[in-house]
């Protein structure tokens, strides 16, 4: 309860200070730190996430180590949400409320993200790099305050679209996707590059996450004559897919989303072998490819890996991901020089050229402007061969829709 | 025509993973009168650990009859700690127990065995499609399997003593305790062989849906639809009613209402079936004297 005294002080405060009023114009910044909130799937279904936050621990830490950004140490706040969306909804407004963060930092999880959404929008808080492909947080117009990172699925499918439409002109295209947000950004992805000719080239079949099965499904693309089949699934479903396609002897021209290339949880369990030829696409470096053993920005990231976080499993994408995002955040706030106040963050966040994230493929940079918010447009394609993803071809960009 | 054939072979085929389910759902309804929710959960737990026993090098034949033994312990465990307390008090403390049941068995096999998706072996393995791809050797394998399990609890309740008694200890219970047979025995007894026979379905299921703790979850409704249609105290009708839904869901998806739509078709089963033929297809219409 503000008391009479409260608001004698907050008054004289208010007359002899006029530099407070503009601290608070700064929630999360003072002359030496700089709050930076996150949420994470520590625990729950989706705990396997949760080494992406102990690596941005960590990795300001090293940023703090070496005198942090514009003379302030960042303080990373970060809190488990069970990949839960009313608990992202409660931790976040605990961030926003009570510990008055700058800014929300790769908060993960699409319907965790969705779910704060709206209210980060109404709050004006800066909501960037998103740990989540969906293609809905590039939409400047609606949500100012929202960003993403990586290609989003959209992006993606438009890549793959291209692709088979060079390598086989004319022909049945099937499209197998799982029926919410994510499967559907797939379905627009094609229809952005297919066009007009969408309906008569293009045979669509849905699956519920609740489906036991998708045999049906493929069953159903396959006596359509398709040639090429774009499978967006997560990867239990993915790896019925692979399995199924092969049961059934049909050998199209399979695209596969990078969501559900772990070799552990798809490849391995659908059978190396009934996968050969499929083709997926990738963004980041992949640490284990011999390609990459001495490449510099993947020293960089060893070398932060071996002071900061020996124990972490060297194999694990996710480190190599969080790093790259980690990296870009830095470039963005040494870009503000100073100013971090929220609107000037958005201004930079949405200014933001040729960057090249060191865990990234080379050539692929990130770009923005107010009017594009997909930082990461560009990506490669890769080729199972029965034991890993094999690189090939040049970047591919998304269409420009 | 070609894709009609593949749509019914499939049908067949995940409506012989139903069916293994509904079978088991019948079960316990003929040994207690209540549909266990937890039956979906108790069986993924069945085939996790058949799967730790394969993990630890037991050859499939051994580790499938071990777990089908573990299971049956379960089954009567359960029985004998959690329903037992419970079994005079009304449908509604049943139904929240069974409930809490499925929470529990469900979380503690995330908690032990991650939520990460596993590989279950097939023992009947081919890599080659069967019949031109309509149907694949263990789609074949775990279709006979089903029906030599139905046979099996179709024998042991016509033929055994002990199915007798069984029998009727659920239909009339106080006659029963009359004549001597103890019928919370045969209660735990019908607990172990339900839980025995989700072993089965769970062990049939996995190298199709491939094993995670949310492996049954989409399964059970389609199963109790199956149940339900062929009539919820009749096995033979519960496995013809497995695969017809199998069969129906898949045609209507594929034709009729479009993919979207095809767990609706099981819903739309459930409730068809209790508002016009309560009984199911194949069941006994009950008529008691009020």
């Amino acid at each position: 309860m503000p008391t009479r005294r409260h608001i004698l002080a907050a008054g004289i405060a208010g007359l002899a200070a006029p530099r407070l009023a503009r601290a608070e114009d700064l929630p999360g910044v003072t002359a030496t730190e700089l709050r930076i909130g996150n949420t994470m799937p520590y625990s729950g279904p989706a705990s396997a996430y949760g080494v992406i936050g102990r690596s941005h621990q960590h990795f300001f830490r090293m940023v703090n180590d070496q005198g942090g950004i514009a003379g302030r140490k960042i303080n990373f706040i970060t809190y488990d949400d069970n990949y839960s969306p009313p608990k992202t909804v409660e931790q976040v407004r605990r961030l926003v409320e009570q510990d008055k963060v700058a800014f929300l930092f790769n908060t993960l999880g699409t319907p965790t993200n969705s779910a704060i959404h709206r209210y980060v929008n109404q709050r004006k808080v800066p909501h960037i790099f998103l740990s989540t492909g969906a293609d809905k947080w590039g939409n400047p117009q609606e949500y100012p305050w929202t960003i993403g990172w990586q290609p989003s699925y959209r992006t993606e499918a438009q890549i793959y679209a291209k692709h088979m439409l060079e390598q086989k002109p004319g022909a049945k295209v099937a499209l197998l996707y799982q029926n919410d947000d994510f499967g559907k950004d797939y379905l627009n992805g094609m229809k952005d590059v297919f066009g007009a000719k969408f309906d008569s080239a293009v045979r669509t079949a849905s699956y519920e996450v609740t489906d036991p099965t998708i045999d049906s499904q493929i069953v159903s693309l396959q006596s359509a004559g398709a040639e090429v089949l774009m499978t967006a699934a997560t990867p239990k479903f993915a790896a019925q897919t692979i399995k199924k396609v092969s049961d059934i002897g049909w050998k199209p021209l399979h695209y596969l989303t990078n969501v559900s290339i772990s070799v552990g949880s798809v490849m391995e369990p659908a059978g190396p072998e009934r996968g050969i030829g499929i083709i997926t696409s990738s963004y980041l470096k992949d640490q284990t490819d011999p390609a990459w053993a001495n490449d510099a920005g993947m020293n960089e990231w060893r070398g932060f890996m071996a002071k900061y976080i020996p124990d972490g499993d060297l194999k694990d994408g996710n480190y190599t991901f969080a790093y790259g995002i980690a990296r870009n955040l830095v470039f963005m706030l040494e870009q503000c020089k100073g100013d971090f106040s929220r609107a000037n963050i958005m201004q930079q966040v949405a200014n933001m050229h040729g960057f090249q994230p060191p865990t990234v493929i080379p050539g692929i940079t990130v770009n923005t402007s107010p009017t594009n918010f997909h930082p990461i447009r560009q990506m490669q394609l890769a080729r199972w061969t029965g034991s890993t993803w094999e690189r090939f071809g040049g970047l591919i960009e998304g269409a420009n829709v | 025509m070609d894709g009609l054939a593949h749509q019914i072979v499939a049908g067949i085929a995940t409506g012989g993973i139903y069916a293994s389910v509904a079978l088991a759902i019948v079960m316990i309804y003929q040994a207690t009168h209540h549909v266990n929710f937890a039956q979906g959960e108790m069986a993924t737990l069945s085939t996790f650990i058949a799967w730790s026993m394969i993990q630890a090098g037991m050859p499939y034949w051994v580790a499938f009859f071990g777990t089908i033994v573990v299971s049956f312990a379960i089954g009567v465990v359960v029985e004998r700690i959690l329903i037992r307390p419970v079994a005079n008090a009304p449908v509604l403390t049943m139904v929240g127990v069974f409930i809490g049941l499925l929470l529990i068995i469900g979380n503690a096999t995330g908690w032990i065995f991650g939520y990460t998706t596993k590989v279950f072996p097939s023992p009947f393995a081919s890599d080659k499609p069967l019949f031109g791809g309509l149907v694949s050797a263990h789609e074949l394998g775990s279709t006979l399997v089903t029906l030599t399990v139905l046979v099996l609890v179709w024998a042991f309740f016509r033929f055994t003593r002990l199915g007798l008694a069984m029998r009727a200890a659920a239909y009339n219970p106080r006659s029963a305790r009359l004549v001597g047979i103890r019928v919370g025995w045969m209660l735990a007894l019908g607990w172990g062989l339900a839980a025995a026979i989700g072993a089965v379905a769970g062990m049939m299921v996995a190298p199709v849906v491939f094993l995670d703790p949310t492996m049954m979850l989409g399964i059970l409704l389609y199963a109790f639809a199956g149940a339900l249609m062929g009539g919820i105290d009749n096995p033979a009708g519960a496995v013809l009613g497995g695969f017809s839904v199998g069969v129906l869901e898949n045609l209507a998806g594929a034709y009729v209402v479009g993919t979207e739509l095809k767990l609706t078709v099981a819903l739309a089963i459930i409730i068809g079936v209790l508002v016009v033929r309560p009984s199911g297809l194949f069941g006994r219409v009950v008529l008691s004297r009020v």
